[in-house]
């Protein structure tokens, strides 16, 4: 960072204020970035405290440690800050940090908007921990707020539907930054389909969101009112419709499940060809099938809800869709491992991150294919095998991808090395530790255990513990990656600017390490 | 069975990395009691076997491309960046796989939802938190509580075997014979949910949506909540106890007896009617005395014929499920469905 501030400072054109105020009032992409990032991590740990607490109250049966109130909260939280305060926050770090220095750009297309989605993330991570605190304590209702269960909170459910407006908000006005500056601020030349896909899977993300989002802020203001207005939109007694607020949330749910992974892939299909020293096996192919999954979120999401008694017809309609979703995803992985076939391939820690997701998230897909099959569903609906799915999916593919990614760009974003030999063991033990936390819950998911319970029967004490003791082990694993970060920053030895050989993109090709702190003042001219 | 070798095979490799085997291991669904339950359990081997072969060639090609396409083994990278033929074949194969996989899939969703001609119908009533059931054509109703002591939960006790899968009153059914379980809740949202009959039914408040079964041999199935319901929602359980006809016929006539015998022997018919104009009287009346918001007015002949004429099936129906402007019973959750039958009897009566 000291080398982005000096370097502004030569140009003498932009006073920077120093101390908190640089942080506060800063509309520069990188900086903005970087708090994304930071603010990511913290949100990552304290809902990883939370799972923490969940998987030490189930460690045995019986209640031992918390009250099943408690318990329903921290499931609660636990999702709302890992989705909204830690996974979709780091992807929005990247754009910020990468999209300008990939397109040939100077910044953002409006900085001042930047700054703002930045800072409404820290009110609504306050209001969600404040939520805690209120009278009765945290919202025990799950991350998907179902009604009435939700009408029946008391006043944290206030503050958490506030913090979702407000998060909501921040990510509407991300997005449209995010599409503005992809589509004017391109260096000449630039086609879009000479776009890096981390920037076209941006770009697909970005509309997912300004359509979906809204639809969210509509579900939690209807809770709302009818929490304190007496509407009765979802209350059945007034008239109201519970099943409603689950169409609704579900056809934000499902594409928001998307907005989690396409960066992901974006990121995942930057650092492969970087490692295998080979351009991406199908750029156009990857670019349409990105797109169509994009498309295909939108028309799935009853998926969701098979057991709430859908007619017949509707749960076949559901059931296709869903399956069709596998073709493109597939397409994916084929031109991920085609891109590797016949490649001349290291394995860093970046790439073994990517090989891990590949891996694992592959194996979430699967998994959801097993839960898109009606019948299949009816068994497996709301038990821990959900769980186990969803967590390969957003833990396995998009922490995987940002782990990966944050290898990938570190030195050039802090003109410094990590520590090779600490960034591998952390993969180790992180995918390790992972699968021994999650693989079980497939079991105890298949015979029947249903999630979100505090206490469970007999038969499923030992894949329990086990899940427990991996969970642990994984938690501890990412102090070992703060402290690798921490070190990098401080002491890490100087990187190249074009730090892996294989990385061809305009970052590496044509900023030195670490960039200047306005990215391209003159636009690179694009062959 | 190729399933059950390979869930013999993995269980082997388990054991044998955990060191010991205690307690159960089960790495799949439960065993099934259905007809229809076994069609899942064949359809989740038949979908899980095409993904693991799809798994093992796919990663089967990039651990022969990690192994002999490294950097360090002096492999030199191809250029190659596109093959349409390639991309064309592996989009039109998982398409044709997935189709393979729909077909049976479709068969048995269809025998899954198939609620028809039932012999029994149970409707099932999720409470925060307990079930509770009403045998529909029996006139048999009962709560179903958590029967597995506090002490135990608190760990000041042993766990019985059934900890928290054990109940003060079992759903009895009668073996073979198609229940349909009418699902619906009072308050939040519950599922009604047993594994090893393959049922699983989001209980609403304000709808009644239904699901069936028909076990295959006498036994006892245990299942539990399974959407959550706030703090109780992992103290909920559901115990079905399958009997044969002759056990089921016994034991509804010693429930009807005991019903009877609390509410006062032979007087119990009078003591319904009298029932049916007391709720009539603190709830019905309060739109139809007037004839508001659509109601037909109780002793408006002409209104009540053409409703009357449709049976009594259907009246009830109305009256439970709520019409049009109506609410769900009037909007009162509390009510039984015994009071609302007798609430309907007595207007019906003072209608014809």
């Amino acid at each position: 960072m000291e080398a982005a501030h000096g370097h502004a400072h030569e140009h003498g054109h932009d006073h920077i204020p120093s101390g908190i105020m640089r942080w506060v009032t800063t509309t520069n992409h990188k900086d903005i970035g970087t708090m994304y990032l930071w603010f990511s991590f913290s949100m990552f740990i304290l809902g990883g405290i939370m799972a923490l607490v969940i998987r030490a109250e189930l460690f045995q049966p019986g209640l031992q440690i918390v009250e099943p109130e408690f318990f329903n909260s921290m499931t609660t939280y636990h999702g709302l800050i890992m989705v909204f305060g830690a996974i979709m926050p780091a992807f929005v770090g990247f754009a910020n940090w990468l999209i300008p220095m990939q397109i040939g750009a100077p910044d953002m297309a409006f900085p001042r908007l930047n700054n703002w989605s930045f800072w409404l993330l820290p009110p609504a991570a306050l209001l969600l921990i404040l939520a805690q605190f209120a009278p009765g304590g945290g919202a025990g209702v799950g991350w998907t707020l179902y009604p009435p269960l939700t009408v029946q909170q008391g006043m944290s459910m206030d503050l958490t539907i506030f913090a979702v407006h407000i998060l909501g908000m921040s990510s509407i006005m991300g997005s449209i930054n995010i599409i503005t500056t992809l589509l004017n601020m391109r260096a000449p030349g630039m086609t879009l389909m000479k776009l890096p896909m981390f920037c076209w899977t941006w770009l697909i993300t970005a509309y997912l969101l300004i359509a979906v989002m809204p639809v969210l802020a509509g579900a939690v203001t209807m809770l709302l009112t009818d929490r304190h207005l007496d509407t009765h939109f979802f209350n059945p007694a007034g008239g109201g419709d519970p099943v409603l607020f689950q169409h609704i949330f579900w056809f934000f749910g499902h594409p928001e499940v998307y907005i989690i992974a396409i960066p992901a892939f974006g990121v995942i299909s930057q650092i492969i060809p970087a490692f295998s020293r080979k351009p991406l096996f199908g750029y156009a192919s990857m670019v349409y099938a990105t797109a169509s999954i994009a498309i295909l979120s939108f028309l799935v999401w009853a998926h969701h809800m098979y057991t709430v008694g859908m007619p017949v017809q509707a749960q076949l309609y559901f059931m296709f869709a869903t399956m069709l979703i596998a073709v493109p995803t597939g397409v994916k992985v084929f031109n991920w491992v085609a891109t590797m076939w016949k490649g001349s391939l290291s394995f860093e820690t970046p790439m073994l991150f990517a090989v891990g997701f590949l891996f694992l998230f592959t194996i979430g897909g699967f998994t959801g294919l097993v839960l898109s099959i009606t019948p299949l569903d009816v068994q497996l609906h709301d038990t821990y095998y959900v769980v186990a799915h969803f967590h390969y999916v957003m833990v396995a593919g998009a922490l995987f991808s940002a782990f990966g990614g944050i290898y990938f760009w570190l030195p050039k974003w802090t003109g410094r090395m990590y520590d090779e030999k600490l960034g591998k063991i952390h993969f180790w033990l992180t995918f390790v530790f992972f699968n021994i936390a999650f693989f079980v819950q497939h079991f105890s998911g298949l015979a029947g255990m249903p999630r979100r319970i505090p206490d469970y029967s007999l038969q499923f004490t030992e894949f329990n513990a086990i899940s427990s003791i991996g969970a642990f082990g994984f938690g501890l694993s990412q102090l070992l990656f703060l402290y690798i970060v921490v070190k990098t920053i401080r002491s890490g030895e100087k990187a190249a600017q074009k730090q892996w050989e294989g990385a061809d993109s305009l970052e590496w090709t044509a900023l030195p390490s670490p960039p200047p702190y306005h990215s391209f003042e003159t636009p690179p001219l694009i062959k | 069975m190729t399933g059950k070798a390979t869930h013999a095979l993995v269980c082997a490799l388990l054991s044998l990395w955990a060191g010991v085997a205690m307690g159960e291991w089960r790495l799949g669904l439960q065993d099934q009691k259905t007809a229809v339950g076994h069609a899942i359990y064949d359809l989740h081997n038949i979908v899980v076997l095409i993904c693991l072969v799809i798994f093992i060639v796919v990663f089967g090609a990039m651990f022969y491309a990690i192994w002999k396409h490294r950097k360090s083994v002096g492999h030199q990278a191809a250029l190659f960046h596109e093959n349409t033929t390639v991309e064309m074949i592996w989009t039109v194969i998982p398409f044709l796989i997935l189709l393979g996989m729909a077909w049976p899939a479709t068969k048995t969703l269809l025998d899954l939802r198939d609620t028809s001609a039932p012999d029994l119908t149970i409707k099932a009533t999720g409470y925060q938190w307990k079930w509770h059931y009403d045998y529909l054509q029996e006139g048999v109703s009962f709560y179903s509580n958590l029967a597995t002591p506090r002490a135990q939960i608190n760990n000041q006790e042993p766990k019985g075997e059934h900890y928290l899968l054990e109940v003060d009153r079992e759903l009895v059914v009668p073996v073979r014979k198609k229940v349909r379980i009418l699902a619906t809740a009072a308050d939040v949202l519950h599922a009604w949910y047993v594994p090893a009959l393959a049922v699983k039914q989001d209980a609403i408040p304000g709808f009644v949506r239904d699901t069936w079964f028909r076990a295959e041999e006498p036994g006892v199935y245990r299942g539990q909540c399974a959407e959550l319901c706030g703090k109780e929602h992992a103290f909920m359980p559901i115990v079905v106890r399958a009997v044969t006809q002759r056990e089921f016929d016994q034991w509804v006539s010693e429930q009807k007896s005991k019903q009877a015998a609390a509410v006062g022997g032979s007087a119990v018919a009078a003591t319904e009617a009298a029932d049916g104009k007391g709720t009539y009287e603190q709830i019905c009346q309060a739109c139809h005395a007037a004839g508001l918001a659509g109601a037909p007015k109780t002793g408006d002949k002409a209104a009540w014929a053409p409703r009357i004429a449709r049976g009594e099936a259907v009246l009830m129906q109305n009256a439970l499920r709520g019409i049009r402007m109506m609410p769900p019973k009037g909007g009162n959750p509390g009510l039984s469905d015994q009071q609302v039958r007798a609430a309907v009897a007595y207007m019906v009566a003072q209608s014809k």
